[in-house]
């Protein structure tokens, strides 16, 4: 085995910490907790026009996902708003995977420039673990489809110009075997948006869509075939696309806070054994979690769809960063519970932010739950449990 | 970056599966018990080469890397193999290269080329030594000739008796004993000394990690073979989803001790080359052989304790008694994992090197002092 990333992506990592080091001020991160929108068109533009972001792409040009992976890792470290642009990106990489010309034309050329977004519209009110069920529907008329009904988490939303629609196009079949995928323009009549505020800085939204009229172009995928698109699409969001590395910011904050905060033992909290042993755990974890990550991404390079090693490195990843967190909480105290701004707050407000954070981190994206159910039966082989 | 076995990894991977298959395994680790050693499958080992393997060809050996070795000790953890094969081969690798780089000259009281055949067996003290004894030397009650570190002087012993008679019965039925430093041979004094030995103790790190990987994943196979076969309210008790999630935490779990136990090796073997590794946590990178070798014995220790946790409790009542074969490996993954240290402390230890300047961004390499260089062959 070689756990180095190679000549090209060392380069391609190179150029993105040069690019980090000069466009990711502390006005950018700030105005991202602010506003709760984990997503800056004008940052994105820019790391567009330093050529970065082709390679951003799943599948798309002559990047490889190593290079992908790299990219999103570097801006999850760096604490950069990402969270838009690795939507946005997934879109683009299932439209390349299984668009049409007219939706490279229309949309993915748009989303190279990183100044158009998507959302992705999957979960609803009543369905989100089993979003095989939703009850969007979408009913052919000519030349154009009819949608009605209401998606949630639908985050971005606000800042999209695209969502692509996951719709039942099929009431007589098996649940999965009626559905059918669309890519619809945010500005289309009967599309509403109202914010959900969250527990801690992100903002996301529901979404209504009354009578909304598509034309037959905007389909992506067949007819019915809306199961296969989410596949596609799931295989590049877990593990690759960023979301696996919380800790590493995280463990950051924590540790430069411990040098200097003064331990009520005496000393500061960077002699205290405990505090020594669980950041060594943490940078251990992080280790764990940057290689299981780097798997599901080599296997993508190497022309899989690495589903389930993406499971493993979000479970693992994932449980390992709320753990790191309440530690941290813990052993930051009362200042530990001040926020971005307050004075004397632990780490300038971060154990604050991360144990806001946390909690969402084994729901998004796949719950634990769902995850350990995909490992269960397609890895180890266990009958279906439900 | 490639994360498949080479082509010479995929066929030492094969040969030796199939040799711990058939001449290891529980049964041989019920006969061998409470000892931890099978002398005739020993034997057989010898035949393979592997003793000497991981010894350079300038010096004898089969010339493998650390990498290569990490391959033989996950079939031999797999199939709980009573032989002392891990020590034995860090230990061969240490005397190989004492002789040459440290300038020590053949040791006298084993000859090499008995090391390299495996007729002479040699193990390793991995625990600072005190008052003259090394205590609970891992395969003290089998190596004929243990290496120490005694304060700065490398040394050999020279027992009076036969090792088997001070085996100490433990929960791993490891070949543990004490050995008596009174009569040795040194072998090199000073900070060389102590070099070579710390990097030979951080290959033993390596390859028994490498062990509990393999360990923790026949653990796994056993839990799901036997929830797939019993059935409890008319269906298989592997339906349930209580069970299912109790082992579907594993496979994660055991493949990153298994990618950080392969990334160390990787590490070591670089650092054997000359290549200097970096020690950046702030943005996680790490390529430090010594802080690698220690991630990757606490995460495949905690893996396995898992794995053989988990794999017992959904055996039932039946995982507690001595038929079923998962409370063998059970009792050996705490054992490694614990015969050198409490992980706790190896974590403190590990936050020397991450954390070694608390006022500087981070701990980039520049401690590259001849102690991260490698001086094993």
């Amino acid at each position: 085995m070689d756990f180095s990333l190679g000549e090209r992506a060392d380069a391609f990592r190179a150029d993105v910490r040069a690019f980090l080091d000069e466009h990711l001020t502390d006005e950018v991160i700030h105005r991202m907790h602010a506003t709760g929108t984990f997503n800056d068109k004008d940052f994105n533009g820019a790391l567009a026009e330093a050529g970065l972001l082709a390679g951003a792409v799943p599948g798309y040009g002559d990047r490889d996902p190593i290079e992908l992976y790299v990219l999103f890792n570097e801006l999850e470290k760096a604490g950069a708003p990402y969270d838009g642009l690795a939507v946005t990106m997934l879109v683009a990489g299932v439209i390349h995977a299984v668009g049409t010309d007219f939706h490279h034309t229309e949309v993915l050329e748009h989303l190279l420039t990183g100044r158009f977004n998507c959302c992705l519209g999957y979960s609803e009110p009543d369905h989100g673990s089993d979003v095989a069920a939703i009850t969007t529907r979408a009913v052919r008329d000519g030349d154009e489809w009819v949608i009605d009904g209401q998606k949630m988490w639908t985050t971005m939303a606000h800042e999209a110009d695209w969502v692509i629609l996951l719709t039942r196009t099929n009431h007589d079949v098996p649940k999965h075997k009626g559905l059918t995928m669309f890519l619809v323009p945010m500005d289309l009549p009967g599309i509403e948006i109202q914010p959900v505020t969250t527990m801690a800085s992100e903002r996301t939204n529901a979404t209504f869509y009354d009578g909304v009229r598509v034309d037959d172009r905007w389909r992506l995928g067949e007819v019915d075939g809306g199961w296969a698109v989410m596949g596609v699409a799931l295989a590049f969001e877990r593990g690759v696309m960023g979301g696996t590395n919380p800790a590493v910011p995280l463990l950051r904050h924590f540790r430069r806070w411990a040098v200097d905060a003064p331990s009520p033992d005496g000393g500061t909290m960077l002699d205290d054994p405990l505090l020594r042993e669980r950041l060594a755990r943490t940078a251990m974890a992080n280790q764990v979690s940057q290689l299981l990550t780097l798997r599901a991404a080599w296997i993508a390079a190497t022309g899989g769809l690495p589903g389930l090693e993406g499971s493993m490195a979000k479970l693992y990843a994932t449980e390992r960063y709320q753990q790191a967190v309440g530690w941290f909480q813990q052993m930051a105290g009362a200042e530990g519970l001040l926020s971005f701004g307050a004075d004397g707050a632990a780490a300038d407000g971060w154990i604050d932010y991360d144990g806001r954070h946390s909690p969402v981190m084994t729901i998004y994206g796949g719950t634990t739950e769902i995850n350990r159910n995909n490992v269960a039966e397609r890895h180890l082989g266990l009958p279906r449990s439900r | 970056m490639d994360l498949n076995l080479t082509e010479d990894q995929e066929t030492i991977r094969e040969v030796f599966a199939a040799f711990f298959d058939a001449e290891t395994g529980p049964a041989h680790a019920r006969e061998a018990e409470p000892v931890g050693f099978h002398p005739a499958a020993w034997e057989r080992l010898l035949q393979t080469g592997a003793p000497g393997m991981g010894v350079a060809e300038s010096a004898g050996g089969g010339g493998a890397s650390l990498a290569d070795l990490t391959v033989v000790a996950t079939e031999a953890g797999a199939c709980i193999a009573p032989l002392p094969l891990v020590d034995h081969m860090v230990t061969a690798r240490l005397l190989a290269a004492s002789g040459t780089t440290l300038g020590a000259g053949a040791p006298e009281v084993v000859p090499l080329d008995a090391v390299l055949a495996g007729t002479a067996i040699v193990g390793l003290a991995v625990r600072p030594t005190f008052d003259g004894i090394a205590r609970t030397v891992p395969t003290g009650a089998v190596a004929h000739r243990v290496v120490a570190l005694d304060g700065e002087r490398l040394v050999v012993d020279r027992p009076s008796g036969d090792p088997a008679d001070a085996h100490l019965p433990n929960h791993g039925c490891l070949p543990m004993a004490h050995r008596d430093l009174t009569d040795v041979e040194v072998l090199a004094e000073g900070p060389d000394a102590v070099i070579a030995f710390e990097r030979a103790v951080d290959e033993w790190r390596t390859l028994t990690a490498a062990t509990l990987v393999g360990m923790a994943r026949q653990a796994l196979v056993l839990g799901v073979d036997y929830v797939t076969e019993r059935e409890q309210f008319d269906r298989p008790v592997g339906s349930f989803q209580a069970v299912q999630h109790l082992l579907a935490d594993l496979p994660g779990l055991i493949d990153g001790a298994h990618l950080l136990t392969a990334k160390a090796a990787w590490a070591g073997d670089r650092a054997t080359a000359g290549t200097v590794g970096t020690l950046d946590v702030d943005a996680n990178d790490v390529t430090d052989f010594p802080a690698l070798a220690a991630m990757a014995l606490v995460a495949a220790g905690e893996a396995a304790a898992l794995a053989t946790d988990r794999s017992l409790h959904v055996h039932g009542g039946y995982g507690f008694t001595e038929e079923y074969d998962i409370q063998l490996y059970y009792r050996r993954a705490r054992a490694l994992a614990y015969v050198l240290d409490d992980p706790a402390r190896e974590c403190r230890r590990l936050a020397g090197m991450l954390f070694a300047d608390p006022r500087g961004a981070s701990a980039h390499t520049d401690h590259a002092s001849p102690a991260r260089q490698g001086v094993a062959g």
